[in-house]
């Protein structure tokens, strides 16, 4: 089960900038490999892809394996030329998607 | 109380055989006054062993601000509610009973290191041949912005035993389920490398046993990575899982600014909301050892590596959190070991006592979840380039039995009973 995203986009950026886009997610990623007290496994449940789309197009995504430590942390650059909107999804082995939406405003 | 020592005695029958055992400077002195400022692990152990081992051949005044004495050790098992308060609070009857020993209660507010006094608050000036000082650390609120010691009501660090143990105590019983924590740690070096981290399980332990799962934890460091961290990581995921979040300067991006009445720390990625801050900044030596010009740039007092005297100052030794011990941590069994090297050299010094090659040791226990004990140790020699050095090493390992873990508590315990009877008799 994930909580709020934690991410930050800037809101406004120059025609042309680069700019880095951080993005957080508490979740515990459970590997599948661990057993419980009672030696029973524990069911796998990680988030398996992330997506981040800029007016619907994909800018960066990554698929998500087990053994990537719980609460992943992502971080990627993007080139924005005009004003848009970034959506970022995230997506677990239950299928639940977690969403965040920022619109970034774009100066000359 | 004071029963004539042997070397009064021989004084007395005129015995030459006297000047082989004394050193030169301090013949035809009264008998030689050491001066010990902290009561706490570093400076009561020194201050012990002093007055025992000095055979009443030396004077020896511990001074402490305090008539009670609330361990840091041992103050995240209270907060974990494995231990109560009193069981960590101790009084100083026992040691101010032992021969050759007076305990002031007092603070001391400045070293004279020309004339070799020390001033107390309370006015007096104690004279000393050599000065022992223990007087742990100060923290610097400021190193982490919008935090102050007013701050520190509000939102405690809880890094010195007593009043501040149980205001983080006190802010952990109001909090409500679905109220969150948010922790600072802080940068090396510090007191208690592995404590943030078990206070961090301690919380955990008393949110889960309310059935507060709703609760979370957000550990917001200043450091990459940090003590037992692996054994840490694991406990977290087995005992609390997705109740602990560590993030480190590379996720957060920087700690921006702490705000004790809104409840908040924002950070270069966002803004964190807790109905208890529990931060803890950065440390640098007791004010009077950086006061008295003992500590360099880091903040801490340099020592000499075989005998823990100051490399600024040959009548005094710096020992515990406010010395820099090479590879040793700043850790209560660190200061307790570091005493008797520096009570040994005293004794070399004032009594011509034979000088002994120094070794030191160190163990930090922590808990994790109560009966799940985790160590780290040490043993430690002077090293080769001149400070202390690791000789040996272990840390408990990942995949241990349940039994094993409890034996590694029940040790600590067994520690804890130990250090306070060696401290404080």
């Amino acid at each position: 089960m994930a909580t709020k995203p934690r991410v930050k986009i800037p809101d406004s950026v120059t025609a042309g900038e680069v700019i880095t886009v951080k993005a957080l997610l508490r979740h515990a990623m459970e590997t599948g490999e661990r057993r419980n007290g009672e030696g029973n496994p524990i069911a796998r449940d990680i988030i398996n892809r992330f997506e981040a789309r800029f007016d619907g197009a994909i800018v960066f995504a990554v698929d998500l394996n087990p053994g990537i430590a719980a609460n992943p942390f992502l971080e990627f650059t993007a080139r924005i030329d005009r004003a848009g909107t970034f959506r970022l999804t995230w997506t677990d082995d239950g299928g639940e998607v977690t969403e965040f939406r920022h619109a970034i405003s774009v100066s000359p | 109380m004071k029963a004539i020592s042997r070397r009064a005695f021989a004084t007395l029958m005129g015995l030459g055989t006297a000047s082989v055992l004394v050193p030169p400077g301090v013949l035809g002195q009264a008998t030689p006054r050491v001066v010990v400022i902290g009561g706490g692990a570093g400076g009561a152990t020194a201050a012990r062993h002093l007055a025992r081992d000095g055979g009443g051949a030396i004077e020896v005044t511990l001074v402490q601000d305090s008539p009670r004495y609330t361990s840091c050790f041992f103050s995240n098992l209270h907060v974990g509610e494995v231990r109560d308060f009193d069981s960590i609070t101790h009084d100083y009857d026992a040691l101010a009973a032992e021969d050759g020993l007076t305990l002031v209660i007092d603070r001391a507010v400045g070293i004279d290191r020309v004339a070799r006094t020390v001033a107390l608050a309370g006015g007096d000036v104690l004279p000393y041949d050599r000065l022992v000082l223990s007087p742990g650390i100060d923290l610097i609120h400021e190193s982490v912005p919008g935090y102050s010691e007013s701050a520190a009501e509000r939102a405690p660090h809880a890094w010195q035993g007593g009043a501040q143990t149980a205001r983080l105590k006190s802010a952990l019983d109001a909090l409500e389920n679905g109220r969150n924590i948010v922790m600072v740690a802080p940068p090396n070096p510090y007191r208690c490398p592995p404590g943030p981290y078990e206070r961090a399980s301690m919380m955990a332990h008393v949110l889960t046993s309310r059935g507060f799962t709703d609760s979370t934890i957000t550990i917001l460091d200043t450091k990459s990575a940090f003590s037992k961290q692996a054994l840490f990581s694991a406990g977290w995921r087995t005992h609390y899982p997705g109740m602990i979040e560590w993030l480190p300067p590379d996720v957060h991006g920087g700690i921006l600014e702490v705000d004790a009445a809104a409840g908040t720390v924002e950070t270069d990625l966002d803004t964190f909301e807790g109905a208890l801050l529990n931060i803890i900044p950065a440390q640098r030596a007791g004010a009077i050892a950086v006061d008295a010009g003992l500590a360099d740039d880091s903040g801490f007092c340099p020592v000499v590596a075989t005998s823990m005297r100051s490399t600024l100052d040959e009548n005094i030794f710096v020992i515990g959190d406010a010395s820099i011990a090479g590879a040793m941590p700043k850790s209560a069994y660190a200061a307790n070991s570091q005493a008797k090297v520096a009570a040994r050299n005293v004794r070399v010094d004032l009594l011509g006592a034979r000088d002994v090659a120094a070794t030191y040791a160190n163990i930090c226990w922590s808990l994790i979840s109560p009966d799940n004990g985790v160590k780290v140790g040490a043993q430690y020699r002077p090293g080769e380039d001149g400070t202390i050095t690791s000789v040996s090493s272990f840390l408990s390992e990942a995949d241990e039995s349940d039994a094993t873990r409890a034996a590694t508590y029940r040790e600590s315990v067994g520690w804890y009973d130990a250090i306070i009877a060696d401290m404080l008799g």
